[in-house]
This record gives C-alpha cells, sequence and structure tokens, in this order.
C-alpha cells in the first residue's frame, strides 16, 4: 500500500486520463452532449452574421409574425423584431453569462474548498457550516433578493449567480482534499519544508481536478438556468440586450395567440442546459477512478 | 441517541447564526438600506432622514445592530410590511397554506412516480428501461420549471381546455372538486424537477440495499420475492431519502415561487414576487430568513425521524 502510492502522481495521472478520456469518448450521451454545445455555440456567435435581420431591428408591420413568414424562421416578436436573430445574440449572453458564473463560483469554491479540506479542524469545519449555511437559502429566492437591491448589470448578475453556486464545487473539493491530505506524498512535501500553498495549490491540487472539472460542468449548466429563471421573472439581464431568459419574460400574455414567443427560447435553454448535464455527466463516468477496477 | 440529537441541534443553532449573518449582509445592499421605507416617503428630506438613522440606532456599531436585528428575528418581531403595515410573519402566515398544499401534493406525486421508477431502475440495472430513465432524468432536471408551466398553460388550458391555467380556485365556488382542478398543473410541473431527482436518488439506494447481505438471506429462507422487494428493499432504500427530503427542500421551495408564479398561485413565491414589485423590503427579507429557518428546521425534523427509526442511529 505504500509502495503503491506515488510520491509524485503525475505519471499515473497521464495514464489514467488517457482511459477517462477513452471511456468518455465511448459514452454516447457525452457526445451528444458536445455536439449540442458545439452546434449552439456556434449558432449564437456566427448565425447573426448569417441572418437578414438585426437583432434589435423593429419592424411594426410584422408584429407577432409566425414562424416561416418570410424570412422569419422562428417569427417575430410583439415589436416585429426578428425572434431568430434575438435567439442568437441572447444565447451569446447566456452562454458567456453562464461560462462566467462558473469561472467565479469555481475559484470561490477550489479555494474554500482546499482551505477546509487541507486546514480541517475548526477553521474547516467552520468554512463547511458557511457552505451549509449558503445551501440552506433556497437559490432563487437567494438570486432574487441580490438581484433586486443591486444595479442589474449583466457583470452583476453574473456575480451574484456566481455567489450562489460555488457551494456544490467546495463541498466535492474539500472532501477530495481531505481524502488526499496524510498520504505519503504530502507527508514528503511537508518534510521537505514546502510551504502550506504550494502543497495546497501544487501539490494536492492537481489530484481533484477531474472532480472540478465535472462540477464546473455541471455549474455552467445550473448557471444558464439561473440566468433563465431571474430573468424570466424581470430580475436578471435588463433589456434591450436580450438573453434566453428574458424573451420569455412576458411571453405568457401572447401565449395564446403567438405561442412561438415561449417555445422557441424555451427549446434553446433546454437544449444548452441539457447539452451541459450530458457533457457534466459523461465526464463523471469517465473519471470515476472506482471504474478503472471494473475496466 | 440523546447525544447525536443534541449535537445535531447544537449544529442547527450554529448554522441559524450563519443564515442570518448572511441575511444581515444581505440587508445592508438595499438601497438606502434599512432606512429604504422612508426614503420613498413624499417630502422626505436629508435632515429628517438622519433623525430617524439616528432614531433606529443605525449610526450604532454594526455589530450592535446586527445583534439587536436578531434578537428581534428570534422573538418574532419581523418589522410590518409597507404595503399594507401588517406584520410580516402575518404576511406570510397567509400565504403559507397555498405553498404548503402545492409542496404537498408535489411531493406526494414525485416521491410515488419518482420512487417507482428509480426502484424498477435499479431491479433492471443496464435496461433499455434504466438507460432510459437516465436520460428522461438528465433532460427533465435541464428544463426550466417555469417554461414547462407555460407549454403546459398551452397545450392542456388553451388548447385542450382541460385544467384552468391558474390560481387556486374560481371566485364563488370554492370547493373540494375545483380546488383538485386547479392543483393538477402547478403540481404536476412542480413534480418533473423532483421526480427526476427522486428516482435517482431511490436507484441508488436500492442498488445499495439489494448487495446487503439480509435481502440475499430473505430471499434464500424462501420468502415471496413480492415480501422481499417492499419489506426488505424498499423499506430499508426509504429510510436515506427521508434525510434527501430535507436537503431537498431549498430546491422545491424555489421550484414552488417559480411555479407560483406562472400559475399565479397565491403562495410564498407570489407574495415574494409581489413584494419585489412593490420594493416592499420587510417582507422580502421576511420570506428570504423564513424560507432559510424553515429549511433548517426541516433538515433538523429529518435527521430526527430517521434517528427514530433507524436502529444503527437509536443505538449509537
Amino acid at each position: 500500500m505504500t509502495l503503491a502510492s506515488p510520491a509524485h502522481p503525475a505519471p499515473r495521472q497521464r495514464f489514467w486520463r488517457s482511459r477517462a478520456f477513452r471511456r468518455f469518448s465511448r459514452n454516447r450521451l457525452a457526445l451528444i452532449g458536445l455536439v449540442m454545445i458545439f452546434v449552439l455555440t456556434l449558432a449564437c456567435f456566427f448565425g447573426p452574421y448569417l441572418l437578414p435581420f438585426d437583432e434589435l431591428y423593429i419592424d411594426l408591420r410584422a408584429r407577432f409574425a409566425p414562424p416561416g413568414t418570410g424570412a422569419h424562421i422562428f417569427g417575430t416578436d410583439p415589436l416585429g423584431r426578428d425572434i431568430a436573430a434575438r435567439l442568437f445574440v441572447a444565447g451569446q449572453t447566456s452562454l458567456i453569462v453562464g461560462f462566467a458564473a462558473m469561472l467565479i463560483s469555481t475559484v470561490i469554491g477550489v479555494l474554500i474548498g482546499v482551505i477546509a479540506g487541507y486546514s480541517g479542524g475548526r477553521l474547516g469545519a467552520s468554512l463547511m457550516r458557511l457552505v451549509d449555511a449558503f445551501l440552506s437559502f433556497p437559490a432563487i429566492f437567494l438570486l432574487l433578493t441580490l438581484a433586486a437591491f443591486v444595479s442589474p448589470s449583466a457583470m452583476m448578475i453574473t456575480l451574484i449567480i456566481a455567489l450562489t453556486s460555488w457551494m456544490e464545487v467546495a463541498r466535492i473539493v474539500e472532501a477530495e482534499i481531505r481524502s488526499y491530505r496524510d498520504r505519503d506524498f504530502v507527508m514528503a512535501a511537508r518534510m521537505l519544508g514546502l510551504s502550506r500553498s504550494h502543497i495546497m495549490f501544487r501539490e494536492l491540487l492537481p489530484n481533484v481536478m477531474g472532480p472540478i472539472m465535472v462540477a464546473a460542468t455541471l455549474t455552467v449548466a445550473r448557471a444558464i438556468l439561473m440566468e433563465a429563471y431571474i430573468s424570466f421573472l424581470g430580475y436578471g439581464i435588463q433589456p434591450p440586450l436580450p438573453s434566453w431568459g428574458n424573451m420569455l419574460n412576458g411571453a405568457q400574455q401572447y401565449l395564446a395567440s403567438a405561442p412561438w414567443l415561449a417555445i422557441v427560447p424555451g427549446v434553446a435553454i433546454t437544449l444548452a442546459v441539457t447539452g451541459f448535464n450530458f457533457i457534466g455527466d459523461g465526464l463523471r463516468d469517465a473519471l470515476d477512478a472506482r471504474a478503472d477496477h471494473r475496466a | 441517541m440523546l447525544r447525536y440529537l443534541l449535537s445535531r441541534f447544537w449544529q442547527s443553532l450554529i448554522l441559524l447564526v450563519l443564515v442570518s449573518l448572511i441575511g444581515f449582509f444581505v440587508l445592508n445592499l438595499a438601497p438606502g438600506g434599512p432606512l429604504s421605507q422612508y426614503a420613498l416617503t413624499p417630502g422626505m428630506t436629508k435632515e429628517a432622514l438622519d433623525r430617524l438613522a439616528e432614531q433606529m440606532g443605525l449610526n450604532r456599531p454594526l455589530i450592535v445592530q446586527y445583534l439587536d436585528w436578531f434578537g428581534r428575528l428570534l422573538r418574532g418581531d419581523w418589522g410590518n410590511s409597507f404595503r399594507d403595515g401588517r406584520p410580516v410573519l402575518d404576511v406570510i402566515a397567509g400565504h403559507l397554506f397555498a405553498t404548503l398544499l402545492l409542496m404537498g401534493a408535489s411531493t406526494l406525486l414525485s416521491v410515488a412516480i419518482g420512487g417507482w421508477i428509480g426502484i424498477r431502475s435499479a431491479l433492471k440495472e443496464g435496461s433499455p428501461f434504466d438507460y432510459g430513465a437516465t436520460i428522461f432524468a438528465m433532460v427533465a432536471l435541464s428544463i426550466p420549471t417555469f417554461w414547462f408551466g407555460l407549454v403546459a398553460i398551452y397545450v392542456f388550458s388553451l388548447q385542450l381546455g382541460w385544467f384552468p391555467a391558474g390560481n387556486m380556485y374560481t371566485i364563488g365556488d370554492g370547493s373540494l372538486g375545483d380546488y383538485a382542478i386547479h392543483l393538477v398543473m402547478p403540481a404536476v410541473v412542480l413534480a418533473l424537477v423532483n421526480v427526476a431527482v427522486w428516482s435517482r436518488y431511490m436507484r441508488s439506494a436500492t442498488l445499495d440495499v439489494l448487495g446487503q447481505d439480509f435481502v440475499r438471506t430473505a430471499k434464500a429462507k424462501g420468502l415471496p420475492p413480492r415480501r422481499v422487494l417492499m419489506k426488505h428493499i424498499v423499506g430499508n432504500a426509504m429510510v436515506p431519502m427521508i434525510t434527501l427530503a430535507g436537503l431537498q427542500l431549498p430546491t422545491l421551495l424555489s421550484g414552488a415561487l417559480v411555479t407560483e408564479t406562472v400559475f399565479t398561485w397565491p403562495g410564498m413565491g407570489r407574495l415574494f414576487l409581489d413584494s419585489l414589485g412593490y420594493n416592499d423590503y420587510p417582507v422580502v427579507m421576511g420570506l428570504l430568513m423564513f424560507s432559510a429557518i424553515l429549511v433548517i428546521v426541516c433538515n433538523l425534523l429529518a435527521d430526527i425521524f430517521v434517528a427514530l427509526v433507524d436502529p444503527r442511529i437509536r443505538l449509537d
């Protein structure tokens, strides 16, 4: 056991990674997820150049055009703006907000998780109680309160989504780091007199990159959903900047006459969130160390 | 047992203090802070505001203000609504029943359906049913609740006309059947995500139990398979579900808020959004704190309940 545990885990890591990669590439759902996100991203960032309409162009003669009217493939909204053009630009907002919120919350979660996991004791326990305290608030209640209290710029919305989504990462990282804390390579690093931060972030952190990647992918999905929820309720990204969530804000009153207003952006959100969830789940299966024994 | 309960109780108290600290921090983010309620009054001057700040003790050190605020939170003095001046707790209590009704109906539905899917998946691990259930769960977790609600209203109210599109009862009717038909769609919409969650939990809990010796013993001594399934497998797999129900509560409350908005259901979520719209900060803060405290209390109750039914903890 002692002999088998590596002094420096790097070589084993690479081998393990390649296996994980093979497992991932055999996972049909994960690949479908990748393709979904790839196509959605391409459409959102390059689609607007292919469409004859600007997302802000108002054409009052073409109000409430159903999908397929002329060049309006997804129809038009109550102001006669092209929904396809708005959907793609909104997708840029939603994807960027989701991604940025993931980055920020992952940094917060990793910092807290690593410090709590390595320190243990009273500091570790109090940090984890703080995680529990944040988890006691229903996410939407906390998000809406914060969103109503701060100025609702896209930056602020991203920040508050991050502020309410770092706990899962922190929990996972804390548990993983704690399980590595007393391994031989950590002891060796300590005896070499390496600094605490070197041990935490250079020696321990690389070992938990897998679970962090999984959690980060699932956090993107969650962040996109959260943005959609609060923007739908009117407290997220503010018009005229379109986002998938705020395109749905107000769609309910036209549900009988123009259902496509509600249906089109919802499908986009569902596709994006499903895609990231498929990838995250595939990564989890692929990186699951226990699966090595079965393979 | 007593030691376990005491430590669990102590943890909840610490959690309550931390939650109140976060709440106090959020309160001070409010535009104008606790003074916001007077800042909007017509004819308000800077001098009058300063005087009010003095009277309300806002120039005391933050720690003193916090202790005062937390003390009033514990005593049940949660301030008054800006809208009608009623005590915040009374306003919340007035909306509690609708939310509990919605969450209760939805939970019954999701535990029944999700539990069934989960047990079947575990018993047929690796089958097409199991695979399909996995995909269903992931997609269901990805659908925005409000959007599913809008689609449900479009299909079942506007197109088919089977169910009313919103509200809790028809004005002037209010019979039991009338409540029931209004409850169907919001309960199902709110249940979708939870069916997914429960089916995943139940699947892994059942798989855990299936590998245990006592299940093999029960089968070996010739008990009818149905009895082994219901008594030994499901019975034991249900125990962790009680804890999970507590952990799942924040998600359920969030979902209820969104569902209530879409279906104009007169519960806490609807009250929360209305209060946000009116800048009624005492009610907003009250609901935020109330929901967090509800979560802490329910988690504590779930753990006590599990300790009562699970002899492994009772004997500890």
